[in-house]
């Protein structure tokens, strides 16, 4: 289902000096149209349909068209992120509607903190890596020799 | 052609990549190069909150030992990995990955990623390895502890890297371009991790127009990992393994839930149940027939015989493991609570990391708890993470690995300064998500002790090379200008060849001569050398590949990186006179497996300045027993 964006929705990011779907895509296939002032998919047949441009979208100006090569017409999967969670909106060709909640995150956004509050200091010669062998929850890194 | 500027970066250790191994070498080279006042940079193609494989997110984790409960041993984990690739397998490499792996759980945990609990607080596991977690912001997660361990100023985002930089038989850097400014990149350093990922369409998909995009492997992995290490002099080793996953058919949605969490079973379109009907095949793969699980690409196999008597379509039967996983709850309100959960968790499955699977789900208005769904295997894919086995051959551990298995420093190369992690490293298959982290924490750590312990102040870095590398890497965009005028068509032009034909020539020969689906999985020596004729080809006209903005010459050279991985694949299926992976790929000329001549790996290098491969065999050594 490749991405594709709702005009009356999209407003270009405000012309800010990024897009979000631009910046997001890991396949760089969003682009705006400076005239418009809207986004666009430069090459539905390289998308992955993994909706990280649907889902950082400010406006919910994008939605995804499933693959017209096998997906029949009239279906939708919508998903609302906030910051703790996800939900989805998933509609039937027949017009049923499911919706699932679901949690993405047990932290504040921004906070990881690269050692986990391992904080150690192993030697660089052995094996231990940094905030072992606690991160671990072993008194020791195991080796063939040892338990 | 528009001006290009040259802008230059030094630094100590290199990452490339921004995936899982690449976070995970990030978070643990940042602690060592900081006591040894180092530096270290890391280059994606794209933003690594969302690159990578992991970008839609995943419904589980897929390597966890358990150690700390006692689960699992180490050694465990080697014998389900060594089993599953037929034998053939670095037990030094699986032992290290899976003494790790754990702690890259836990730290994950610790960042914020939601892993399932059950009532006693411990984690719900998927099967005997997999951990279930609701990951829709996993590799967002990842990326944070990295880029918090990094700092936004060493992270160079949408750059695409393309070669390495040498001083004779070492790696100093490596060369790119922005896919955003006209800026052509040189990274100099005194030591590189590759972790640019996998390969994807390499062969043609089953999918077509509008939905090619849709393989089961993201299209933005293309070969940058094999290329680079190839290219770089490295010896790279299974490179005849690729993965064939089966998956719900045409959007590949995940199956691992349906099988190992609900138990359910697939049958053929007549109702049998292939893993039963056909057993007796399975004696004819001894040891690993008998082995449990059985092997994934054996399970395919099975699959795939009855799909070529034609007994086809073959089904998941979702509706019969969910209602008898409902019906266990006596108490009929608990049924219907229990039913309702087990729908959730199905797509939420499908929701975290195959959206498009629901989405088809619900375009033909399939619910799981009723009717039983198609699954099908898919187009080839080299993976060196997930159940294939391809990638750079790396040195193991001191305390690990046999001799001839080890020069030093963990996961690097045979070429010296240069590390691979995760997909780009072979012959550890397994390790998926959290396993490719550790082993990139592993390598983050052994190129900083390399750095200490093998200071050099004297590499030369040679102009005039990298001003021709430049030449060569825009030279696309040039090309296409110079052809312009030869045609009223921008796709049809005598004087260059757009990247997306490139690609589908490539994608057209791999799949009918080297064993796609349309061949149904089989090559033999014949098809396999006509295969290399016509890469030659192919190869030669990569020089008139005509580009003409950043985004496609970023096509350009993901193709051409692509055709390195092709090749590699063709010559080692060539080399290797068997079949020992049929499900995978079938050699009818060589049908049977033949442990007594080839229970060894397959290990290859292409010679950087001549072009020409050389293969051999080396012996599979054990770390247990
Ligand atoms: C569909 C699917 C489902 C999976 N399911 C699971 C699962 O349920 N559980 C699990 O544990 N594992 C799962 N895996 C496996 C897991 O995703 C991989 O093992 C893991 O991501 C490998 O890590 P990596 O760092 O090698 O590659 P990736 O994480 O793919 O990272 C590759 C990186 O390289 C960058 N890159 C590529 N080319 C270039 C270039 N030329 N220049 C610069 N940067 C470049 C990319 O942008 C990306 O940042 C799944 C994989 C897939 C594809
Ligand atoms: S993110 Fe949304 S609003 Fe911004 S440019 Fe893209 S489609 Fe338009
Ligand atoms: S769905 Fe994914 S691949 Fe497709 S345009 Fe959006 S971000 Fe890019």
């Amino acid at each position: 289902m490749p991405s594709f964006v709702n005009p009356e929705k999209c407003d270009g990011c405000k012309a800010l000096d990024k897009t979000a779907c631009q910046y997001i895509c890991p396949n760089d296939l969003m682009v705006l149209d400076k005239e418009q002032m809207k986004a666009y998919n430069q090459d539905p047949s390289q998308c992955w349909e993994c909706m990280c441009c649907v889902k950082i979208c400010p406006t919910q100006a994008m939605d995804v068209r499933g693959y017209a090569d096998f997906v029949p017409m009239g279906a939708s999967v919508v998903p609302m992120r906030s910051t703790d969670s996800i939900m989805w909106t998933v509609k039937f060709r027949n017009g049923n509607i499911k919706r699932f909640k679901f949690p993405i995150r047990t932290t504040p956004e921004g906070e990881a903190n690269p050692n986990g509050g391992w904080d150690n200091d192993p030697d660089l010669d052995g094996p231990t890596l940094y905030t072992e062998p606690e991160s671990n929850g072993l008194d020791a890194v195991w080796t063939k020799g040892g338990a | 052609m528009q001006e290009f500027t040259t802008e230059t970066v030094e630094t100590d250790l290199l990452i490339l990549g921004g995936g899982m191994a690449a976070c995970g070498a990030a978070v643990e080279a940042a602690h060592w190069a900081k006591k040894n006042n180092m530096k270290v940079t890391l280059v994606d193609k794209a933003a690594m909150d969302r690159s990578g494989a992991v970008a839609m997110g995943l419904s589980a984790i897929n390597q966890y030992v358990g150690l700390k409960d006692g689960e699992n041993t180490i050694k465990d984990y080697c014998d389900y990995v060594r089993n599953d690739l037929m034998g053939v397998t670095r037990e030094d490499l699986v032992a290290n990955i899976a003494r790790h792996v754990d702690s890259s759980v836990h730290l994950f945990e610790k960042w914020g990623l939601p892993i399932w609990k059950d009532d006693k607080g411990g984690y719900v596991h998927e099967g005997r390895w997999q951990l279930m977690i609701n990951g829709e912001s996993y590799k967002i997660i990842v990326a944070e502890a990295a880029k918090n361990a990094l700092g936004t100023e060493n992270i160079y985002e949408r750059v695409f890297i393309v070669d390495p930089l040498m001083d004779g038989d070492r790696c100093v850097g490596a060369v790119g371009f922005s896919v955003r400014e006209n800026k052509f990149y040189v990274f100099k350093a005194k030591a590189v991790l590759c972790s640019m990922g996998g390969a994807v369409g390499v062969f043609k998909p089953r999918s077509s127009g509008e939905g090619a995009g849709r393989a089961w492997y993201p299209p933005f992995n293309s070969g940058a990992s094999a290329y680079f290490t190839i290219k770089a002099g490295a010896e790279m080793t299974c490179q005849e393994v690729r993965f064939i996953p089966v998956r719900f058919k045409d959007a590949y949605g995940p199956v691992g839930a349906w099988f190992l969490l609900f138990k359910s079973t697939a049958t053929s379109a007549l109702g049998g149940n292939y893993m039963v009907e056909r057993r007796p095949e399975l004696e004819n793969w001894q040891p690993y027939g008998a082995v449990k699980p059985v092997p994934a690409n054996l399970r395919n196999y099975l699959m795939m015989l009855d799909v070529m008597e034609g007994k086809g379509p073959i089904y998941m039967q979702t509706a019969e493991a969910i209602q008898r996983i409902a019906s266990s709850e006596e108490d009929p309100k608990e049924a219907k609570k229990k039913l309702k959960e087990l729908e959730a968790e199905a797509w939420e499955d499908f929701l975290d990391m195959t959206i498009s699977q629901a989405l088809l789900w619900a375009a033909t208005n399939i619910q799981p708890e009723e009717a039983p769904s198609e699954i099908a295997a898919a187009e080839p894919y080299f993976i060196g993470s997930h159940s294939g086995a391809s990638g750079a051959w790396v040195s193991g551990p001191k305390d690990l690995a046999p001799d001839n298995y080890f020069w030093g420093y963990e996961q690097m190369t045979t070429v010296k300064g240069l590390f691979a992690a995760g997909d780009a490293s072979g012959a550890s298959s397994h390790k998926f998500s959290s396993g490719s982290h550790a082993e990139g924490r592993i390598a983050g750590k052994a190129a900083i002790r390399f750095l200490v312990n093998e200071k050099h102040d004297g590499i030369n870095y040679d102009e005039a090379i990298i001003n021709g590398m430049k030449d060569a890497i825009l030279k696309p965009l040039k090309t296409y200008e110079e052809a312009q005028s030869l045609s009223t068509q921008q796709d049809v032009n005598p004087g260059y060849i757009l990247p997306k034909m490139f690609m589908l020539r490539m994608q057209k020969l791999m799949d009918e001569y080297a064993g796609g689906v349309t061949a149904q999985f089989t090559t033999s020596k014949p098809n396999l050398e006509r295969a290399l004729e016509l890469l030659d080809l192919l190869r030669e006209d990569s020089d008139l590949l005509g580009a003409n903005d950043l985004h496609e010459l970023m096509r350009c050279w993901e193709n051409v990186h692509r055709s390195y991985q092709a090749e590699s694949h063709v010559r080692a299926m060539l080399f290797r006179e068997e079949t020992r992976w049929p499900g995978y790929y079938f050699r009818t000329d060589t049908p049977t497996m033949d442990n007594e001549n080839w229970s060894v790996f397959v290990n290859g290098a292409m010679d950087p300045a001549s072009g020409e491969w050389t293969f051999k065999k080396v012996p599979i050594e054990h770390v247990f027993n």
